[in-house]
């Protein structure tokens, strides 16, 4: 209760409630999420089922146009699903990707960086020598790279099967050493606060004081670039899946509908790609746009990406 | 009569959210050609944003909201960009506190010397350098040709700050405001571009306002004091007078707080309190509740800067120069 | 600044070996160099003779050093669907996306230098803010997506620009170039357009912080002291020291728009090593991807270190001192 009472008079909560960005942002953000979360419940079709599609619904434009359909509010795709409950289980399989990718690289990120800032010298050395090249390679690239050979290795079928935990996979390892270095950056700054030597001189061991006195001053840039990760994630699945190096036709992330409509632009369906670009386009946004109004409230100058 | 400087009723404050902040309210000072003024006070005190002030320099927030500068009959408030551009290092210079952070790391020191001169006249290059160099040898610089070429960190902290005074000096300027310019500097050297400075400006005729919290300093190089205390002159006068006679009670705590030489081992004498902050000015004068003399109108009128019968100093104080009351001071001596 | 050159060039080695060995085991693990070059249909007998002759079954690390020393020769194995050497393919389709990098860092820096400096100067007004809003939904728009709006409203609605291939090439030296075209510029705006379009509001954002920060330094304000002119101050006292950080973040991030090629190349159909790596995965060709992997890997490696030692040739104290 006193943590709530804490929070309710927080700077932080001031400074949101008069922050008009960041609170429109959070609100379709939320929104955005309980969507995507109730798709299954909400959505007017399932587009998984393979029995409900008919070939022959495929390229239906939007509801308000000339050849459209009330049944399918935003059009159809290729397939002849409807777009709208398409687009909502895409969004569904991108926060779960994505908050799952983030949750994996930062759980990685913040062992690594803790591990490297505590100890220094010659394994904090290397651990972030390996952290700087993956970097300099570009997380995009690593997760391409990754997803390429898994893709080659596995076989396509298999590939797609597995594509959920195996994109999670991708993309966590892909972007791990963001959340190294900045760990690693804020142990070595609490490293040689007072508290810290305390606990050495009480005779607490090492572990315990990593994990348990270290790690939760660590918290407000992990937090930061959380969301901002979360984002790049979402991006990232989106591109691999356009590549087709992602979520398969049959079970479509917003970045495979992108894919799949991109073809059929020429022919005049516009709508396949445009409508699941607007929503990814401003779920990142909004993403985009709290993560900017966190990092100001906490920290103005710790993340510069 | 025509002071070199003449700042009157100068007023600053600073817009923040939550309201203007005063943060000079109406100080007055006179400095006249080639003459010495050593502005002192603590942190906070006000003396670097007035020397800001003349110059018109003050980091935003911060504006000049009153009185006005007169330099060389001119008022310099009333000036636009450009024309202060053209009095800034050229007729008026500024020496910072830090020499370390005032030189820009990646240029070297010739380019830093020529384009001061180059900004103010229409002098070639080599003209320039032949100026630059001759100001490094004024302030001692070894091998100034080789200098040129350096940059920055190459140098040591004492040489540094010789080279923002050989720049202070390059187009001759009639008055040198210096912000603290020996704080951040090793004792040893203190001494050193202290006599430095004041040789130069003693030969070349330059005039000096002398910012700082060291009334050691500034007894040894000025010709007169103004005393700050939040945003005020609270005393003013010549050196040697308030050295020996300071007449207001902060100047006499701020004398008596200097370790005394000549009986080692006695505690410091301290002046109970701290100075209040831009936030809480208290009513009145700002000095009254850390005040040993005050009597009842301190605490609801400020006293104005006044000459006080009987002495040649200026202060602004209200008990000063009245029927002598036993004050608590006395009493408890 | 010898002695840090050397420390840079002896780290990008390793790095580069240690590709080497992840290449290397990628193409034991998945690749069939049997069929790289002799195709599927050969019997079995044939095959274990063949593995033989190229020491196939020889121990790992013996197979490793025989890679590095092919490798230094320009041999990176056969492609599997091109019947050539997969050194000879990717140089073929090199310049194609050089040159679309090359038209895109041009875009970015010529925008991005002037806009990132007026913002700092300005940060408040409405210019500002419109530049720094708009960067901010550059950002959260992928690449791909710019690319296929470009294409719609350019060339299906307008039809002023082509919407596909590099056009007109001619060819010097052995490279081909599409800048000395009409044609070929023509057909190369669009992509390097899209291909700026996630990079620029990151430099744009990366040059205003780091001037902002600048401009509130000591020595600029010693600048103002000295009286110096707005201009020199802003673009020299201030640039410069800009420059310094931002040639660190912005020279990696220049060799990370390789990644992004890949994306805009398939959307244009671009002749380039992205597109070329992404037929390769379809295909299955292991000897090309391996290849592409190590030759871009071996790309960003030098950039990087091209710009770490560029890096110390403008920092003054890392010049003289050599040291950082």
């Amino acid at each position: 209760m006193k943590q709530w009472k804490r929070f309710k008079d927080s700077y932080f909560l001031h400074s949101f409630k008069h922050d008009r960005v960041a609170i429109a942002s959070f609100v379709v953000l939320l929104t955005l999420i309980l969507l995507s979360i109730l798709a299954p419940a909400i959505a007017p079709h399932n587009p998984y089922d393979t029995s409900s599609i008919d070939i022959m619904d495929a390229e239906i434009p939007p509801s308000w146009m000339e050849e459209g359909n009330p049944d399918f509010i935003l059009g159809t795709d290729i397939q002849g699903r409807d777009l709208l409950s398409t687009m909502l289980y895409g969004m569904r399989l991108s926060v779960m990707i994505g908050c799952g990718a983030v949750a994996l690289q930062a759980i990685i990120g913040i062992f690594i960086g803790m591990i490297s800032g505590y100890m220094g010298g010659k394994v904090d050395a290397f651990l972030m020598r390996i952290a700087d090249v993956q970097l300099s390679f570009s997380t995009l690239m690593v997760a391409i790279m990754i997803s390429a050979i898994f893709q080659v290795a596995f076989g396509v079928g298999r590939y797609e099967e597995l594509a959920v935990p195996l994109l999670v996979l991708i993309i966590g390892l892909a972007e791990w050493p963001q959340y190294a270095r900045t760990v690693r950056a804020s142990v070595l700054g609490e490293k040689n606060k007072e508290y810290v030597e305390a606990a050495r001189v009480i005779g607490l061991s090492s572990r315990r004081i990593r994990w348990r006195h270290i790690l939760p001053n660590t918290m407000s840039p992990v937090l930061v670039i959380s969301t901002i990760q979360v984002a790049n994630a979402v991006m990232s699945e989106a591109a691999l899946s356009f590549l087709g190096l992602g979520m398969p036709v049959t079970k479509p992330s917003l970045g495979s509908l992108i894919n799949s409509g991109f073809e059929y632009i020429f022919s005049g369906s516009w709508w396949i790609t445009l409508f699941p670009g607007i929503l990814l386009v401003v779920f990142v946004l909004v993403i985009n746009l709290l993560g900017d109004w966190l990092r100001d409230v906490l920290n103005p100058k710790l993340y510069k990406g | 009569m025509g002071h070199l400087l003449e700042v009157k009723d100068l007023e600053v404050k600073f817009a923040l959210r939550m309201g203007d902040l005063t943060a000079i309210n109406g100080v007055s000072f006179t400095l006249d050609r080639g003459e010495r003024l050593g502005l002192v006070g603590e942190s906070g005190a006000g003396k670097s944003v007035t020397g800001f002030a003349i110059i018109n320099l003050i980091s935003k927030p911060g504006y000049i909201s009153g009185g006005s500068v007169i330099f060389d009959d001119r008022d310099l408030t009333g000036l636009t960009g450009e024309g202060m551009r053209h009095i800034r290092g050229n007729l008026i210079s500024m020496i910072f506190q830090d020499p370390m952070m005032t030189l820009n790391p990646v240029l070297t020191i010739g380019t830093q010397m020529v384009e001061t001169l180059q900004a103010h006249m229409n002098i070639s290059r080599k003209d320039a350098e032949h100026i630059a160099l001759e100001k490094l040898r004024m302030v001692q610089i070894p091998s100034p040709e080789k200098r040129l070429q350096q940059y920055p960190h190459e140098f040591s902290g004492g040489m540094r700050q010789r080279i923002v005074v050989a720049i202070a000096l390059l187009a001759d300027p009639a008055l040198i405001i210096a912000d603290e310019p020996t704080t951040a500097l090793d004792v040893t050297i203190q001494a050193e571009i202290m006599e430095l400075l004041l040789e130069l400006c003693k030969s070349e005729g330059t005039g000096l306002i002398l910012i700082t919290h060291d009334l050691a300093v500034v007894s040894q190089v000025t010709q007169k004091i103004a005393v700050m205390y939040a945003g005020k002159i609270v005393e003013a006068g010549l050196t040697e007078d308030i050295i020996d006679n300071p007449l207001h009670p902060y100047t006499q705590g701020l004398i008596k707080a200097l370790p005394d030489g000549r009986n080692p081992g006695t505690r410091l004498n301290q002046i109970p309190g701290v100075m209040p902050s831009l936030i809480d000015i208290p009513p009145g004068c700002s000095f009254h509740p850390r005040c040993t003399i005050r009597g009842d109108i301190c605490r609801y009128e400020s006293p104005a800067l006044r000459e006080i019968p009987g002495y040649r100093n200026m202060a602004a104080c209200h008990m000063l120069g009245l029927k002598k009351e036993p004050t608590e001071k006395d009493r408890a001596e | 600044m010898f002695a840090f050159a050397v420390r840079r060039i002896t780290q990008a080695i390793i790095v580069m070996l240690v590709i080497g060995l992840l290449g290397f085991s990628i193409k034991q693990k998945i690749g069939d160099p049997v069929r790289d070059i002799v195709g599927v249909s050969v019997s079995v007998a044939e095959r274990d003779a063949l593995r033989e002759k190229l020491g196939l079954n020889d121990p790992f690390p013996v197979q490793y050093v025989r890679f590095i020393k092919n490798a230094v020769h320009g041999d990176l194995g056969m492609s599997f669907f091109f019947k050539r050497p997969t050194l000879e393919v990717i140089l073929a389709k090199a310049p194609a996306t050089l040159e679309l990098v090359f038209a895109s860092s041009l875009i970015i820096i010529l925008l991005s230098i002037p806009l990132g400096i007026y913002t700092a100067i300005n940060p408040r007004n409405m210019p500002s803010r419109i530049i720094m809003g708009g960067s901010i939904v550059g950002v959260s728009i992928p690449v791909f997506l710019t690319a296929i709006i470009l294409i719609y409203i350019f060339a299906v609605e307008l039809h002023w620009l082509p919407s596909y291939g590099r056009g007109e090439t001619v060819n010097i030296w052995g490279w081909e170039s599409g800048f000395l075209t009409l044609d070929g510029l023509k057909h190369l705006i669009l992509p390097s357009i899209a291909l700026s379009s996630i990079m620029l509001p990151l430099f744009i954002r990366l040059i205003r912080s780091e001037m902002m920060e600048t401009l509130e330094t000591e020595y600029v304000k010693f600048a103002w002291a000295k009286g110096l002119s707005r201009w020199r101050i802003w673009f020299l006292h201030a640039f410069k020291n800009t420059l310094l950080p931002v040639i660190t973040v912005g020279g990696v991030q220049l060799g990370i728009l390789i990644a992004y090629t890949i994306l805009t190349e398939t959307v244009f159909q671009w002749q380039g090593m992205g597109f070329m790596f992404l037929e390769a995965v379809e295909r299955s060709d292991t000897s090309l991807l391996v290849a592409y992997i190590i030759v871009v890997g071996a790309l960003f490696v030098v950039v990087n270190t091209i710009v770490d030692i560029i890096y110390g040739l403008v920092n003054p104290t890392i010049r003289i001192t050599g040291r950082k």
